[in-house]
């Protein structure tokens, strides 16, 4: 996960299984309004979901420090020597912090994003990489389907900081004649020519792929996951199974069913789902009880996974935060100092839950329109992936019991709504409390205990 | 109204009662759901039976029915003998028909495995190098609702080619009467043959609206085109994960434990003081067999990470090898469970493999859990991985494509390892005893275990399967040809039929069995009663047998 700093504990005991040797370094390479910004935004949230160190070097941004106002498309102009030079330094000033970030932070994936379009460029690029170690692999899309580059221009381009003072036709105009300044001297990534370089070729939005070279685990990792991505609109709805028996007495874990508003919420569920009107559902639930007793209300077909049960909480299954005070009063205090990585004796952590989480992820990226009724552990880890959030957010998140939340792709990121349905329901969140210590109270350590029967 | 839960007492699943299908609840909800053939296409020695045979292992592993239909065995029912090369040629109208009938036969039966035996895919492998030839069998999907998938290979390294023919043509029942060199000039010029004609997979004009995917050179290069499914997926992943380099994998569990010496189930406990010494005699093992580049891999248990510890070289953690989860039975002796949950010490007898422990895991769920293991070892070279019994048993039966009912029944020893190393069409096995002394946990399948009806006809099977045999004899002549079933027994005692689900007419069962005795194909008889075999029939069976 981003930014998941390790507790002293954990740190001499994480041998984990290695994802790269050495750092590498993804490179973009397609026409402007190809999705290279879309590509790169969410390969990096995907690596980092799965604790890849990953960041994006965006040039553009850096073009926009620079030249702090965008006046037109002339600034492209291949034969504009001022706007070259400036272009230039701006590659390798991002190709500098690419490095910083790779052997100085601790990156392990660097995404290069920028048109990469001249043999030239990718020349300089590899260069850079071979000196310092790294791994090159190159993303170039390829799509000349005019409507497929007039949305993607109307969804994030009109929106850019370029084009804040244009109208919609305006910018449109001008950012047609940029692409056409990159089409001239553009220098697709070739069989022949490029046939010892490692990369993947995405045509027509994943229509066809040409893959190259895969050198190791993480490219083959991420020729994967590019694969199973699309773009064809449609919404995920998460939430939880409706209040359970055990959720009433404040115990975690078990497989208790359904109590009384738990049912209400069910069947309120039913509602909405049929309210909205959506093309196609598949409904997934966990292999507990209360999540399949969630979705029997809805009278549709459901399939159960078992990569969505609950977090394992091992000894602790079952009890109340009262009652794991009192028993375990370390682990409980080691729980709130690492929250993401601390595993429950004989049961699973939040990081182990990614982990298991990945194929139902992938899946969700292949699906459309989907219904995910889980648990809270588990629906914080699904939330983290759809909206970027790092390690020390995810175990935070609020999830609560009787709302759903809905997702829908946006641009580069995700909109959620969130519905509640309007059934009560207990709280089943507990805040970190401010004393973390293994030698703290007990009433500090319960502070922040949600109410319960 | 919701319908009420009730759990399946062996899978410990919730489903609602009231439905009254007898068969296992769906748990894998990503499995093809129109059938799909695939489609191989290539000149011969590009690698096609091996890709075929290795995809068809891999899915039937993870619980996708599968199975491989090599047009050539066909050929060669149909051919008793293989003359020369000019069999090949695209003039010799006589041979041209026979190939054609051939093709035509192995369609059928790829149409019945699909539709009337529970079959998710059918790997069509011969080299279907003409349009004319795939059009043909994408008519015949369209016909039966198929989804259809081509893996091309395409290569034209001769190094590649040459080492293939030396590996699985030479030694083929074609070329038994050959030498070397007559065997390699001959198939050489077979593959002219059909090189003539070739008209490979056109992404670009004829071919583009087809799935497909073109592996380039043994992997250097992959061309994917519109994949439809989450099946079609999982392929390419797979196809582009595997390599041909010559490479060995070495299985082992952990030292012995102390909870082992003690006869308990899973824990976390370190190793005994043989455990010690074995891990020191694996030290000395690993040093002898001179590996370039040994990845060390183990489980995050005490146990599999001392024995590492000994060997003083990197290694790297995987929570997923992890012993499989006992739940309420963790750290209880076999006997300690038949006392407290008798119930369920009697359904693990059952169905070991679909039976998971309250709270706890199946070999079913280790199986998902390992495949991401599976991958990576397909990505590597030489690995060695310090394992459990239940996580090893899981491993092995994907080298070796053992099926669901023998999985949990294989003998992975304490002390020994397995060496298995890639040859031909699968995997040569080395079992090298450490001579160390340790306890032995194998727990032998009952004899007196009683398994219904509803083990032997799997609806919506997620088992995986040993994959099966080709059709020896190809149905030629009309669908009143018996249908000959190769099965292979489970293990020592119990006999496991395969029974499709609307079979006509008398049954000829070939079984193959291990040195048995009668008595227990007379208690088959006596249960099964609906698998219509007279005893006439079962007699002629054992004297068959016997001679």
């Amino acid at each position: 996960m981003r930014g998941a700093s390790r507790s002293k504990n954990t740190q001499d005991l994480d041998k984990r299984v290695c994802m790269t040797n050495c750092p590498t370094l993804i490179v973009t390479v397609g026409l402007p309004a190809r999705g290279k910004t879309y590509i790169s935004k969410k390969l990096t949230r995907y690596l980092n979901w799965i604790d890849v160190p990953t960041k994006e070097f965006n040039v553009g941004q850096y073009r926009r420090e620079c030249v702090k106002i965008y006046k037109s498309f002339e600034f492209f102009q291949p034969d504009n020597e001022e706007g070259l030079k400036i272009r230039k330094q701006c590659a390798l000033a991002a190709l500098n912090d690419v490095r910083q970030f790779l052997t100085d932070e601790g990156g392990q994936v660097a995404v290069f994003d920028a048109t990469n379009t001249t043999r030239e460029r990718r020349e300089t690029i590899i260069r850079f990489a071979e000196q310092n170690g790294f791994k090159v692999f190159f993303v170039e899309s390829v799509c000349e389907d005019p409507d497929v580059i007039a949305e993607n221009i109307v969804q994030v381009k009109l929106g850019s900081p370029d084009y804040i003072h244009c109208n919609t036709e305006e910018a449109v105009a001008d950012f047609m004649k940029r692409i056409k300044c990159y089409e001239n001297s553009y220098q697709p990534l070739d069989e022949e020519l490029d046939r010892d370089l490692s990369f993947i070729k995405i045509i027509d939005v994943g229509r066809r792929y040409l893959v190259n070279r895969v050198q190791d685990h993480i490219q083959s990792r991420i020729v994967y996951y590019l694969m199973n991505i699309h773009i064809t609109p449609r919404s995920i709805y998460l939430c939880r199974h409706g209040e359970s028996d055990l959720n009433i007495k404040g115990r975690i874990g078990g497989d208790s069913g359904l109590s009384a508003r738990g049912k209400e919420f069910a069947k309120a569920l039913r509602q909405f789902i049929q309210s909205q009107n959506i093309r196609d559902l598949k409904v997934w639930t966990s292999q507990m009880k209360r999540t399949i007793q969630t979705a029997e209300a809805l009278g549709v077909p459901y399939e159960q996974w078992k990569a969505l049960n609950e977090i394992d909480a091992g000894v602790c299954e079952e009890l109340m935060y009262e009652e794991i005070q009192q028993r375990y009063p370390q682990e409980f205090a080691l729980r709130d100092q690492d929250k993401y990585r601390y595993r429950y004796p004989k049961g699973e952590s939040y990081e182990d839950l990614v982990q298991r989480l990945e194929p139902v992820i992938m899946e969700l990226e292949r699906q459309e329109n989907v219904l995910v009724i889980c648990h809270q552990a588990v629906m914080r880890c699904l939330l983290a992936y759809f909206l970027d959030k790092t390690a020390e957010e995810l175990p935070y998140l609020k999830c609560t019991l009787h709302t759903v939340l809905k997702l829908t792709p946006m641009a580069y990121g995700c909109k959620v709504e969130s519905v509640c349905l309007n059934v009560d329901a207990v709280n089943t969140h507990r805040d970190r409390p401010s004393n973390v210590d293994v030698s703290r109270l007990p009433e500090e350590a319960l502070l922040t205990v949600p109410d319960h029967h | 109204m919701p319908r009420e839960l009730t759990q399946n007492r062996i899978q410990k699943i919730w489903i609602p009662s009231k439905d009254d299908k007898p068969s296992m609840p769906r748990t894998c909800p990503h499995l093809a759901n129109p059938p799909t053939v695939i489609v191989m296409v290539g000149l011969p020695a590009r690698g096609k039976t091996y890709i075929s045979r290795k995809l068809t292992r891999y899915l039937n592993w993870i619980g996708i029915p599968t199975k491989v239909f090599n047009v050539g065995e066909y050929r060669r029912e149909a051919v008793k003998h293989y003359s020369a090369y000019d069999f090949f040629k695209s003039d010799n109208e006589d041979a041209v028909k026979i190939r054609q009938q051939c093709a035509l036969a192995a369609l059928r039966d790829v149409k019945n495995y699909l539709t009337e035996e529970e079959g998710q895919v059918a790997v069509f492998d011969a080299t279907n190098t003409t349009r004319e030839r795939r059009d043909m069998i994408l008519e015949f999907g369209a016909e039966n609702g198929f989804e259809i998938f081509f893996i091309e290979s395409v290569c034209d390294d001769p190094n590649v080619i040459a080492c293939n023919i030396l590996e699985v043509k030479v030694s083929c029942p074609d070329y038994q009467d050959c030498n070397k060199t007559d065997a390699m000039d001959d198939f050489k010029k077979r593959i002219e043959c059909y090189r003539m004609n070739y008209q490979p997979l056109d992404p670009d004009q004829y071919d583009k609206n087809l799935s497909f995917i073109k592996v380039i050179d043994v992997g250097r290069r992959f061309l994917v085109n519109r994949i439809q499914d989450h099946i079609q997926s999982r392929i390419v992943y797979y196809l582009m994960n595997i390599h041909v380099q010559p490479r060995s994998i070495y299985l082992c569990r952990h030292g012995e434990s102390q909870q082992n010496m003690q006869g308990r189930l899973g824990g976390d406990s370190g190793l005994s003081t043989r455990g010690r010494k074995f891990a020191g005699a694996l030290a000395e093992f690993v040093e002898e067999q001179n590996l370039k580049d040994l990845k060390v891999w183990t489980s995050q248990m005490r146990r599999s990470i001392q024995t590492a510890e000994a060997l003083n070289v990197p290694y790297e953690q995987w929570k997923a090898l992890n012993e499989i989860d006992a739940g309420l039975c963790e750290e209880m002796t076999y006997e300690d469970v038949r006392e407290r949950f008798p119930e369920e010490f009697a359904l693990r007898d059952q169905d070991k493999y679909y039976y998971r422990y309250p709270s706890g895991e199946s070999y079913q769920d280790l199986v998902q859990r390992v495949e991401p293991v599976i991958m990576e070892m397909e990505r590597q070279e030489n690995v060695l991985v310090i394992c459990h019994q239940a996580v090893m048993r899981c491993l092995l039966a994907y080298f070796l494509d053992k099926s669901a009912d023998e999985m949990p029944y294989l003998k992975c020893p304490l002390h020994t390892v397995l060496k298995l190393t890639p040859v031909a069409y699968g995997c040569k096995v080395e079992s090298i005893s450490l001579n160390v002394d340790a306890v032995n946990t194998h727990r032998d399948r009952p004899e007196e275990v009683k398994r219904g009806p509803s083990i032997l006809i799997r609806r919506n099977s997620v088992t995986p399967l040993t994959s099966p045999e080709p059709n020896k004899k190809p149905r030629m002549e009309g669908l009143d040809d018996p249908i000959i079933r190769e099965v292979t027994p489970a293990q020592l005692t119990l006999l496991t039929l395969r029974v499709p689900k609307h079979f006509r007419g008398p049954l000829n069962y070939r079984l193959l069995m291990q040195q048995e005795n009668v008595s227990h194909i007379f208690w088959l008889l006596a249960s099964n009663q609906t698998l219509g075999l007279s005893l006439g029939d079962l007699l002629k069976l054992t004297n068959q047998m016997s001679s």
